[in-house]
């Protein structure tokens, strides 16, 4: 049984400009016996403040919320890399965060040396990394690009090495960030199949969009961020009824009468 | 572990397969205000790391690689480059010095291959942190790993380096001296104090961006007050060699090594400047990464 607690999250976000980031200005400051004044009037942004909520098996959530409200901010937290100023996380489960398409891969590196880095990463034995080799070179389609660096290759060519990447591992928590949406078209169909799957195969599905329709389609819980606080969480249609304008609303409804029509899940 | 995702499978909610979580999954994260929470946060970190051996060995590696990636020699060049070096200054520096060549060249060879491992170990664990930016924030994974790889990949350059002590001896006809044996625990506590300085030096430079240059010039300085290209029996007898070789981190910690080779007796003075240096870093080192660690994400 998967899970996610978020009790009274906060974080924030130091801004450092050029000064505080000199050693020189924190050393003379503190000489001068400015620190004391400069921690106080640090310029911090409050990303998330005080955000709780909980998942179980079977929850797909879905973060709306305007550019700078704190989607991006929370999946990062979700996922334990910025950890939290205040409050508490609960993780339980496998994560596979779908954050950027670089997916931390080495630029510099081959296609194929920054595969087996992750199946090192999973800590997996020599034949599933070999497995897992084969298994994203087929999807990613990158034929003899395996073995150049990565730094070599398009940008859709990143976006299907990172994405085949991510999705080769089964996760039981899936974080996803809006990029996976922004395929091109022929990326898009190749990789919806893939990427329903992993979606339904996850316990717990977390997907940060501005497109209601994919909210709809995959959600049954939405959380509205604004500002870094939940401004409402409640199902699909309630929060999206309020979050967007009627006709918006109804345009997203139409869509998703469609696309359930067209593509059955 | 189910490796790939079938497509068509036709999973539906209510029959969800439940998967056992293994203890590695399951994340705990609280803010941390006291002592016991940070501390107990930064050792399942360096355990972490240490679980992931093999991804820090496979990273070492590929860094080597890819600096060599296209040349001949490959790492070798670090052995071919190391060599020209110490035989051009051991003819200049014995003549100066008016040293015997059998007697200088393997004590050059030791030093400055030490040396080198030394000043590369600072330089490249000031950035261990920021160079692996984009791993860090694309996913969870134990932040003092970047510091063991800055470690390994080191200690494979200077496994490299040490065919150019090998010649050296070979060809002056030195044999190491007898203590040899004392290079275990004195590569042991290197290690240690590797890690360490790199922890340490990496929260502070992903923190204030003016603190490489500082090292650089640190560790300049270290280079010509330390015994390296001068043998510590110049200063035999004068009051300077306290502050010099005495108390000088740097001499302490190629002593331990550099001595027993020569063929030194065992000597506990520089065991205990090394080791009571040492407590400190690691001290420092625990303390400021068990402070900083939750925030470097946040700084790089």
């Amino acid at each position: 049984m998967s899970s996610i607690t978020m009790s009274d999250v906060s974080v924030s976000f130091p801004l450092y400009h050029s000064e505080s980031r000199s050693l020189k200005k924190a050393v003379l400051a503190a000489a001068s016996g400015r620190l004391g004044k400069d921690e106080k009037r640090r310029v911090v942004v409050e990303a998330l403040r005080n955000v709780s909520f909980s998942l179980q098996t079977g929850d797909r959530l879905g973060f709306v919320g305007s550019n700078g409200a704190g989607k991006t901010t929370l999946l990062r937290t979700l996922a334990g890399i910025y950890e939290p100023v205040d409050g508490r996380i609960s993780i339980n489960g496998k994560v596979t965060a779908l954050l950027d398409p670089g997916q931390g891969m080495n630029a510099e590196l081959t296609g194929r040396e920054n595969i087996r880095l992750r199946g090192l990463f999973d800590r997996l034995s020599a034949n599933q990394i070999s497995q897992l080799e084969e298994d994203v070179a087929a999807f990613a389609e990158l034929d003899q690009f395996l073995d150049l660096p990565v730094r070599t290759y398009s940008s859709g060519m990143v976006v299907r090495l990172g994405f085949g990447l991510a999705t080769a591992i089964k996760p039981q928590i899936l974080l996803m960030d809006e990029w996976l949406m922004a395929g091109d078209a022929n990326f898009m169909d190749k990789a919806k199949q893939r990427l329903e799957t992993m979606v339904q195969g996850a316990e717990i599905l977390v997907l940060s969009s501005h497109a209601p329709n994919i909210i709809l389609q995959w959600c049954n819980r939405v959380i509205w961020m604004d500002k870094g606080r939940v401004k409402m969480d409640s199902t699909p249609q309630e929060v999206l009824s309020s979050y967007l304008s009627p006709e918006q609303f109804a345009e997203a409804n139409d869509l998703m009468a469609i696309r359930s029509l067209a593509i059955p899940i | 572990m189910n490796m790939t995702s079938l497509p068509g499978s036709d999973a539906v909610q209510a029959h969800m397969p439940e998967t056992a979580i293994s203890p590695e999954n399951r994340i705990s994260i609280t803010a941390a205000r006291n002592w016991p929470s940070r501390v107990k946060a930064e050792f399942s970190d360096i355990f972490g790391a240490a679980h992931l051996w093999r991804l820090v060995w496979t990273l070492s590696v590929l860094d080597i690689q890819q600096r060599y990636r296209g040349s001949i020699l490959g790492p070798f060049w670090l052995t071919l480059s190391t060599g020209v070096m110490i035989g051009a200054m051991g003819v200049i520096y014995a003549g100066l010095f008016h040293e015997n060549v059998h007697t200088y060249l393997p004590f050059l060879s030791l030093s400055l291959v030490l040396w080198n491992l030394m000043s590369a170990l600072t330089a490249e664990g000031s950035t261990c942190f920021l160079t692996s930016e984009p791993m860090i924030r694309a996913m969870r994974m134990p932040l003092s790993m970047h510091a063991a790889r800055v470690v390994v990949r080191n200690f494979l350059v200077f496994a490299h380096n040490i065919i150019v002590i090998v010649v050296v001896f070979a060809i002056m006809h030195t044999m190491p001296g007898r203590y040899s044996f004392m290079i275990i625990p004195g590569f042991a506590l290197w290690i240690v104090d590797a890690f360490a300085i790199s922890l340490l030096l990496g929260v502070f430079c992903a923190r204030f961006r003016d603190i490489p240059p500082i090292v650089a010039s640190i560790m300049q300085i270290a280079f010509f007050v330390t015994p390296i290209i001068w043998s510590p029996a110049v200063l035999a007898h004068r009051g300077i060699a306290i502050v010099l070789i005495t108390w000088n981190p740097f001499a302490a910690l190629l002593e331990i090594i550099r001595g027993p080779i020569l063929g030194t007796p065992i000597q506990l003075m520089p065991w205990l400047v090394a080791l009571g240096y040492s407590s400190i870093l690691i001290i420092a080192a625990g303390a400021i990464f068990s402070i900083a660690r939750p925030r470097i994400a946040y700084w790089v």
